[in-house]
């Protein structure tokens, strides 16, 4: 039976965590050396948990499927992480990024998570400076903030357009001194492509060497997740090629329960699709909602240049729907705003699929205050505009260069163009208060579980709760089960249960092999992203969920006859590594729009064109559906689902409004 | 735009490799070298023929993971941008286009274009770190660190890791790796306590893993697509030579 508690520690809201902490069972450090714990993943969540659970003097094996655990996903976070820690004086508080995390994500996130996640987030501003991640800083030597979306505060800390790389590194550096004194094991250029459960408790894992093709058992006490979200389900994302669902998958396989998988984060400022060659897409980071404009013309198909058009024939469409947050609604809110704006015409670009995010307004700001410093107080636009460009490349240059290198285009000069693409995922595994998955032993954090955000995620906030997890939650919570483990001896990995996960895996890759059909993994993943972007996107209905899920099944079908997979499993062979990721996509696509399907409200992400406003807002249906959706896989395209009941003690539930 | 690549085809790291060319046609010239790399290896794969391995990943310019040598240059003909980010409207159509792997004695080939940089990581496991256990952090405001300063150390920290500073060079020298990690630690004041030993460590570990010695030429420095300076290595050399000369308490 499985293990379907949120575990939530009884007592106020604000004394949860740190009742929880005092009491918790602890683990004596001759015990901690023989415990075993598996991490997979070296992202925010894997390499900050493996690192610290180290130096709490775990053995620790770490995987991931880089050649180096510096390249995990994160690296390529850009507009910074959340804390509380009020250093601008505008009021922030514990409190208030609790509540503005809840609002944000719609009220479908669990109150206990979010306000633990709220405390911690100033502490791992502290572990990263200490480690000598270089944030943002101002003249007097503190350091700097810049806001973000769905919030009234500025508690964003960055360093420059590269904050994921930054706290990465920190983190990577914090592990790579844990692998060098001997205490973590690193397995880079490894798959992990099954769990092993034993006795009903997660014992270990099967990974697989990817440049020998060899298959490994390896043994731990518990197994811990953080191998990130699964946005490339829709091919085009702006995630890195590799990420996949394939970890999270084999464990829902293995009895974790796999929580709302249909919220998915559509990021509204991406550089738009320019055609089929496309790989991937490119986020522009919401810090430039900061300082940008969106607009589009208010004739449709206005053939001129965005310069051309004058001021008042332009729509500056967020400042006219929400004049209280403005540019800086939260991400959903601005991608179905784009998106009604362009299937109303207004697109702009050869493709219409547009909008504008235009700088002039700020740069000449910035650039008329620069002036002034320099004791110019009548400058004019020219040097204005000159001076102001200097400031706007100090904040974002690495940004304006990519977009020029991506579109060829110069975006000091012209408005950027930009569109809404699949982004983040808040769905995942489903986890209790400890971070365990519904398998004893068996844990998920970071962006791999189904997570503190709700249906919809606040910028900045993903960074947050990948080191909140792997730094100050995990590590704890973990001792609570590991303090049961003490005298559980290291199973050997001849145990049937390793033979048997093993063989599956090698009969999977055989199976793959052995189909030598006539098309590629790449054509089946293309045509699974059209079927989720067009159904299962930024706007779905019954009727086109519906026959999203037998598109898939046929597609899966198709794949399992058609496919062709080179080479030979001994051997480095990407596209073998592709086929079975997109063979566990094709499974969980089928789930998400199931989801999307049973859930008849819309909230957050999740956009369904049947549950709507007079004014186009989200409507959500509280009285059906303030529960989190957690389905057990129970075999081929039979899913059951369990509800965990959301309970608001400490916040209103009510209509979000940015107005 | 059509194409001709010669590519470099190794089917592991025992065998020996060789050029092989292959044509692209219908090219356009906003995709990006590793799109085009997506599209070859299409028509392999439909041909029944093994696609090519090459490493790559976020495809933003910011893993470090993508690795090619491009017409005799690292990351190719443009300068500041990794292989990922090089798009084909740097190109003319009929071009032929040499692509090869980065070639140093400490990143062997493991197939193809894929080399194995693993170095890196030891050498960084050698030092590359701040002691600092979780928890055992003072409120970040506590300790004001001129913006110049953080400044300098963020530029250092911008190093992605690839490896391109290697591959330019002759000697196939790591210096202006390990550099820009030693100045980003040694710029501020979080770092000082191991300053010394960490220069010594880290340098012990990049020599043993055989990377050759630095010999000033500068390639290093031209060839890095996030314009890590040379500056960093003067820094490092200061450093390094501060500790051989001098005991830990004098330094
Ligand atoms: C372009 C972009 C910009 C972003 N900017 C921001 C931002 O400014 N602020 C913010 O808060 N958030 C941002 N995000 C979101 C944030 O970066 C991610 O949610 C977060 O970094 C995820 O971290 P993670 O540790 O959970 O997973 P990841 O970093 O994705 O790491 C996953 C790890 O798991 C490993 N792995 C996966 N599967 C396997 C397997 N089967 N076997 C072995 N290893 C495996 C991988 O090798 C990797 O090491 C951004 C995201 C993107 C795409
Ligand atoms: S110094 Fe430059 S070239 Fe060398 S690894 Fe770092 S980013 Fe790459
Ligand atoms: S693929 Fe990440 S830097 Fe090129």
């Amino acid at each position: 039976m499985s293990n379907f508690n949120s575990n939530i520690p009884e007592g106020e809201l604000t004394q949860k965590w740190t009742k929880y902490r005092s009491s918790v069972a602890l683990v004596n450090p001759a015990n901690k050396r023989s415990i075993e714990v598996i991490v997979v993943g070296s992202g925010l969540a894997g390499a900050s948990a493996a690192a610290t659970l180290a130096e709490m003097g775990y053995k620790v094996k770490c995987f991931c499927f880089q050649d180096s655990p510096r390249r995990a996903h994160s690296i390529a976070a850009q507009g910074g992480i959340n804390a509380a820690k009020n250093y601008q004086n505008d009021g922030d508080s514990v409190y208030r990024l609790f509540y503005d995390t809840i609002k944000g994500g719609d009220y479908r996130a669990r109150e206990a998570n979010v306000h633990r996640l709220a405390e911690v987030s100033a502490n791992i501003i502290d572990q990263c400076v200490a480690q000598g991640v270089p944030l943002a800083r101002e003249y007097g030597g503190l350091l700097d903030n810049r806001s973000f979306g769905g919030t009234q505060v500025q508690r964003t800390f960055y360093a420059a357009g590269q904050t994921g790389q930054q706290l990465l590194l920190g983190a990577y550096s914090a592990l790579e001194r844990q692998v060098g004194m001997g205490k973590v094991e690193m397995f880079t250029r490894h798959e992990m492509l099954d769990v092993v459960v034993i006795d009903g408790k997660a014992r270990g894992i099967i990974a697989r060497n990817l440049l020998t093709g060899e298959l490994e058992r390896h043994f731990g006490h518990a197994v811990v997740l953080g191998t990130g979200g699964y946005g490339n389900v829709f091919f085009l994302s702006t995630n890195a090629m590799g990420s996949n669902v394939t970890a999270a998958w084999k464990i829902h396989k293995k009895g974790a329960f796999f929580g709302n998988p249909c919220y998915t984060q559509i990021h509204p400022t991406c550089i738009p699709v320019s055609g089929d060659h496309q790989s991937k897409l490119t986020l522009m980071s919401e810090s430039l909602r900061n300082d940008g404009r969106i607009w589009v013309p208010k004739k449709k198909d206005d053939p001129r240049k965005p310069q051309d058009i004058p001021e008042d024939e332009r729509d500056y469409y967020l400042e006219r729907r929400y004049p209280a947050f403005g540019n800086l609604v939260p991400r959903d809110v601005a991608s179905r705003a784009a998106k009604e704006r362009c299937d109303a015409g207004y697109g702009v670009g050869a493709s219409k699929l547009a909008v504008y995010l235009d700088f002039t307004a700020n740069t000449e700001r910035y650039g008329r205050i620069e002036a002034n410093k320099q004791g110019n107080h009548h400058p004019d636009k020219e040097t204005c505009m000159r001076l102001g460009r200097e400031v706007i490349k100090e904040k974002y240059g690495n940004l304006f260069d990519m977009y020029a290198q991506i579109t060829g285009e110069n975006p000091y000069e012209t408005p950027m163009r930009i569109y809404p693409a699949v982004h983040y995922t808040m769905g995942g595994i489903w986890v209790d208060y400890d971070l365990m998955t519904t398998v004893p032993g068996l844990y998920c954090i970071g962006e791999a579980n189904f997570s503190d955000h709700g249906a919809n995620r606040l910028g900045a906030s993903a960074l947050m709760q990948g080191l909140a997890d792997g730094y100050f939650v995990l590590p704890y919570t973990i001792g609570s089960y590991l303090s049961k483990e003490i005298s559980t001896k290291a199973i050997p990995t001849d145990h049937p249960a390793f033979v048997e996960a093993e063989n599956h895996v090698k009969s999977t890759l055989d199976r793959f092999l052995n189909i030598k059909g006539t098309k590629s993994v790449d054509h089946f993943h293309k045509k699974l992203g059209h079927i989720m972007w067009e159904k299962c996107g930024m706007a779905r209905n019954a009727k086109g969920l519906t026959e999203a899920i037998e598109e898939i099944k046929a597609l899966r079908k198709e794949f399992w006859s058609d496919v062709r997979v080179p080479g030979s499993s001994d051997e480095f062979n990407p596209e073998l590594e592709k086929a079975g990721r997109v063979a566990d996509f094709l499974e969980l696509g089928e789930l998400m729009c199931i989801d999307a399907l049973h859930r008849e409200e819309s909230c957050g992400g999740h956009f369904r064109e049947e549950f709507q406003t007079e004014e186009g807002e989200a409507k959500r249906d509280d009285a059906n559906f303030s529960y989190v959706a957690a389905w057990e896989y129970k075999g081929e395209s039979v899913y059951e689902l369990h509800k965990e009941e959301l309970n608001y003690e400490n916040i209103k539930v009510a209509q979000r409004n940015y107005k | 735009m059509n194409l001709t690549l010669k590519v470099w085809r190794q089917k592991n790291s025992k065998s020996t490799g060789n050029l092989v060319d292959y044509k692209v046609s219908d090219i356009s010239p906003d995709m990006s070298f590793l799109e085009m790399f997506d599209v070859l290896n299409e028509q392999l794969i439909n041909k029944g023929e093994e696609p090519i391995v090459f490493d790559h990943d976020c495809r933003e310019g910011i893993c470090g993971m993508c690795s090619m040598y491009i017409n005799g240059r690292p990351h190719g003909p443009k300068d500041l941008v990794t292989t990922c980010q090089l798009h084909m409207r740097s190109f003319k159509d009929g071009d032929t286009i040499v692509v090869e792997p980065w070639r140093a004695k400490a990143f062997p080939v493991i197939k193809d274009l894929a080399v194995d940089r693993s170095a890196f990581d030891r050498v960084i496991a050698a030092g590359g770190f701040i002691s600092v256990n979780t928890g055992n952090a003072q409120d970040a405001n506590n300790l004001p660190i001129a913006k110049s300063k953080a400044d300098a150390a963020f530029e250092a920290a911008a190093c992605i890791g690839c490896g391109a500073c290697v591959a330019a060079c002759k000697n196939a020298s790591a210096m202006l790796f390990v550099s820009a990690k030693v100045s980003q630690f040694s710029l501020l004041p979080q770092g000082q306590p191991e300053r010394y030993k960490r220069v010594q460590n880290m340098v012990a570990q990049m020599d043993s893993e055989g990377f050759g010695n630095c010999t000033n030429t500068g390639a290093c420095e031209a060839e890095c697509p996030k314009g890590i300076s040379l500056e960093n290595i003067a820094r490092m050399n200061r450093d390094y030579l501060t500790a051989k000369l001098f005991s830990e308490e004098e330094a």
